[in-house]
């Protein structure tokens, strides 16, 4: 049996011409927690992307729990326990914040029997840890931006996940509501889920995680413990120039 | 089974015995011909509505789909004199395939080429039937009918109960997609389908799904024709009437619930008659096309939608 | 021996009235590739411009002149139809693709009919010196008329693609395509660019409208023989890219051409769309897409 439950072999990703990432290779462990960095446009996104599955790799390989992923839509890769939440949240518009986490609940986490008094309950047992229960019967759209990344951890919580991918889940929001998401990542972490956190706020990157890796122009430049990666002059480099 | 389900089925028992009822002592004959052609367009838009409506995928070639339907059909009978029921499950199989090879092609791009492909679809399959000779090409072909069965006294009767059982079977089969796990998924699909397979919904095998589906019933709907007017040409078979009035009635009517189609179909189905008898055709196309800008510019989700506001004021002003 | 010179001819032909189509389809190419406004009406405004060109023709207005008078009126109303799409539409962002698409469906049904209520089912034409005569090229006579269309159609094709590469507003246009939120970091208003680049697409539709009278009748269903024709020059070239509406409009035109040569005008309609199908099932980026 392996360590790794994440393995990313060789990866590289073109666009046209721009060559978005190239030869990267990571091994994630389960439980980990993993903080991706690098300035804008470094391939952060990107890789989190191929590794869901909503963009297909042009070259390397990717397994998880031993089994090559690279070849299966996104959604056998959420079934299989890979979930990702994305940095403009993307609820189910016309749904109420219940109705979101029906949706994984029912093809995640309930494939086999689809029963929707379970689900109900379910969802509503996620809302309370999460702490949006009195926002159960609010559509989505009229959501704040806090609850928004709440709803879009819920839903992912809701697929019953071994790997959570959070990009940029607490952008733009103020320090107590930063302190709240990273609260809910850290319990999350704690019930076992592995989670790799892509994130500009330096503070909770360093708190949150055991290992950092840093991307520049698509390629994996550093990678260790925050506060080596920290004081790495590549790394330095890529955020403030040469 | 649940009440709202119940009350379902006792609706559509109602509606079937009051077809009955209809040809048992009903005389006059174009009130079955008018009924036959809202009928039809019931099944049209709630066909449309299936992928349209619950999944967001606009479907404006409805005329091939029926179209197709009506010429297995015809083929059938030619062939074998097969019964009704094998002309509507041959029907349905054929545009059922048409649906999911539309889907196969369209379905992994954005929306407006799967909207662009079902016109290709439609132009190409009137082509075709066009230039075949077996079903009579552009000067139409003759259906010799056998004998009416009996109970029926007339092909009009026995077609227009065949339609309300159509009606029926449609509005079941929308129904029982809306309120299950499919219809979650579609409307999943619908409002972010990247999130949609972020939460393991299947979105491409749905979609074929919906397509699949949708054209199976539009075919359904067109084999009764066949029998029903014993001379069938492309033009009229694939009237451009049929793609226009799937979209819009539904789009009208409302496309997040079952009935909304229904409405559409009622109201605007009516209009249509009226319009045509008193008026004229193209003018009845101008007054659908009108009526469709306006809803979708202005009342987006319907009548539905319009009569859903309207009972949440009527509840605010009882809670005030 | 197999007839080449009914080939060649054929291929000429095609090469003369795909320029032409690639001028018709350049108008969608902004509005749908570049925009990313679903605009299936686009043929309803081509055959209005058609139309326009009618009416003027009737008061002695020479086609292309009358064609080039249409462009402003034609530009104005694009601008406000773009305005309006907006401000329904992409502003609200629920549900936009379907009421988008039921949108201009049902404003291309309602052109068409008003064009029936108007004029009839008859079909149209104009007159001018260049309609009728042609001129020997070896053993072929070529229609002037088609060299009027593939002249014009060139210049317009030539003009547009040199707009949007060369000038500010040209490049602005290409840009928000890409990257709205970057261009408005820059000072630039998307919505008013979006807004001019629909203008323009429209503007040069009633050109390519005057054209298509010069190149033979038309008749208020006409528009649905060209939203194969406009779509599968599109597709073909890929979503976004000028010049390959020009290699794309060549492709249909010199494939309908041989086909037609070959197999005889019943089958003519469905090779647009045929050649549609097909490019999105093997190559839905088209030729020259991003």
């Amino acid at each position: 049996m392996t360590a790794w439950q994440l393995r990313i072999a060789g990866v590289s990703k073109s666009f046209g011409g721009f060559k978005a990432l190239s030869g990267i290779d990571v091994e994630i462990a389960p439980g980990e927690r993993v903080g991706l960095i690098g300035p804008n446009g470094s391939g952060k996104t990107t890789l989190m992307s191929c590794i869901a599955g909503s963009l297909r790799i042009n070259g390397g390989s990717i397994a998880f729990e031993g089994k090559e992923i690279s070849g299966l839509p996104a959604y056998q890769r959420t079934r299989l326990g890979i979930a990702r939440t994305y940095q403009l949240p993307q609820p189910f518009r016309s749904m109420t914040v219940l109705e979101n986490l029906i949706v994984p609940l029912e093809y995640v986490a309930h494939r086999g029997s689809l029963h929707t008094t379970d689900t109900r309950a379910e969802a509503m047992q996620i809302l309370e840890r999460i702490g949006l229960t009195d926002k159960a019967g609010t559509v989505s759209t009229h959501l704040t931006q806090i609850d928004l990344r709440k709803l879009e951890l819920a839903r992912a919580m809701a697929a019953r996940p071994r790997m959570l991918i959070a990009d940029e889940a607490m952008a733009g929001l103020s320090s107590v509501e930063v302190e709240d998401v990273l609260g809910i990542l850290w319990k999350l972490n704690e019930s076992g889920i592995t989670v790799v956190m892509i994130e500009h706020i330096m503070k909770a990157v360093m708190r949150f995680s055991q290992r950092v890796l840093c991307l520049d122009a698509g390629k994996l430049i550093c990678a260790g413990t925050p506060e080596a990666v920290v004081a790495d002059p590549d790394v330095q480099r890529a955020y403030l120039g040469a | 089974m649940s009440p709202r389900l119940k009350s379902y089925w006792v609706g559509a028992a109602a509606v079937v015995a009051l077809g009955i009822l209809a040809v048992a002592t009903v005389r006059n004959e174009y009130f079955f011909f008018a009924s036959y052609i809202v009928l039809q367009f019931v099944v049209l838009a709630t066909a449309w509505n299936i992928l349209g409506g619950y999944a967001g995928y606009v479907n404006f070639g409805t005329g091939a789909f029926f179209g197709a339907g009506v010429y297995t059909a015809v083929v059938l009978i030619n062939l074998f004199g097969a019964p009704l029921l094998v002309q509507i499950l041959a029907a349905a199989a054929v545009s059922g395939t048409l649906g999911f090879a539309t889907g196969m092609l369209t379905l992994r791009l954005r929306g407006i080429f799967y909207s662009i492909a079902t016109v290709a679809v439609a132009i190409i399959i009137e082509t075709l039937i066009v230039n075949w000779r077996y079903v009579g090409g552009s000067t139409g072909i003759q259906i010799l009918r056998p004998p009416v069965m009996p109970p029926f006294e007339s092909y009009t009767k026995m077609l227009f109960l065949a339609m309300v059982l159509l009606a029926v079977a449609a509005t079941a089969i929308a129904r029982f997609i809306e309120t299950s796990w499919i219809g979650r998924g579609l409307r999943a699909i619908r409002d972010s389908e990247i999130a949609a397979e972020g939460c393991g919904v299947p979105t491409l095998k749905l979609k074929l799904f919906a397509c699949t589906v949708s054209g199976a019933l539009m075919g359904a709907a067109g084999a009764p024709l066949a029998m029903y007017q014993s001379f069938i040409e492309p033009v009229s078979a694939f009237s451009l009437n049929y793609s226009v009035s799937a979209l819009a009635m539904p789009m009208i009517g409302g496309t997040s619930h079952w009935i909304g189609p229904v409405i559409g179909a009622i109201l605007l189905g009516s209009i249509q008659q009226i319009v045509m008898v008193t008026i004229s055709n193209e003018i009845n196309v101008l007054v659908v096309g009108v009526l469709l800008v306006l809803f979708v510019v202005g009342a987006p989700s319907g009548i539905v939608g319009l009569a859903r506001a309207l009972m949440r004021k009527r509840v605010g002003r009882k809670a005030a | 021996m197999f007839a080449w010179e009914l080939l060649a001819e054929a291929v000429l032909f095609g090469l003369l009235v795909g320029c032409f189509y690639a001028a018709v389809s350049v108008g969608l190419s902004i509005s749908l590739g570049l925009l990313d406004v679903p605009q299936v009406a686009h043929p309803a405004f081509l055959v209005v411009g058609s139309y326009g060109t009618y009416l003027l023709g009737r008061h002695g207005w020479d086609p292309l002149l009358a064609g080039i008078a249409l462009a402003p009126v034609f530009f104005v109303v694009g601008i406000l139809v773009y305005r309006f799409y907006y401000e329904t539409f992409e502003k609200r962002g629920e549900d936009t693709g379907v009421r988008g698409l039921a949108f201009f469906f049902g404003i291309a049904f309602i052109v068409e009919v008003l064009l029936i209520l108007a004029f009839g089912v008859d079909q149209r034409s104009v007159d001018a010196p260049y309609i009728g005569a042609s001129v020997a090229l070896g053993d072929v006579r070529i229609p002037i008329r088609l060299l009027v269309a593939f002249g014009t159609a060139l210049l317009l094709t030539g003009g547009l693609a040199l707009y949007l590469a060369k000038t500010f507003t040209g490049r602005a246009i290409k840009a928000v395509a890409q990257d709205g939120v970057a261009l408005r970091l820059m000072g630039a208003n998307p919505v008013r660019i979006k807004q001019w680049a629909f203008g323009i697409a429209t503007g040069v539709t009633a050109i390519a409208g005057a054209m298509l009278i010069v190149v033979g009748p038309v008749d208020p269903n006409l528009d649905r023989v060209y939203i194969g024709r406009t779509f599968c020059v599109v597709v073909l070239a890929g979503l976004g890219s000028m010049g390959g509406t020009l290699v794309a409009g060549l492709v249909l035109g010199v494939t309908e051409s041989i086909v037609l040569t070959m197999f005889g005008a019943s089958w003519a309609p469905a090779v647009a769309f045929g050649l549609l199908l097909l490019m999105l099932g093997v190559r839905p980026q088209g030729l020259f897409g991003r």
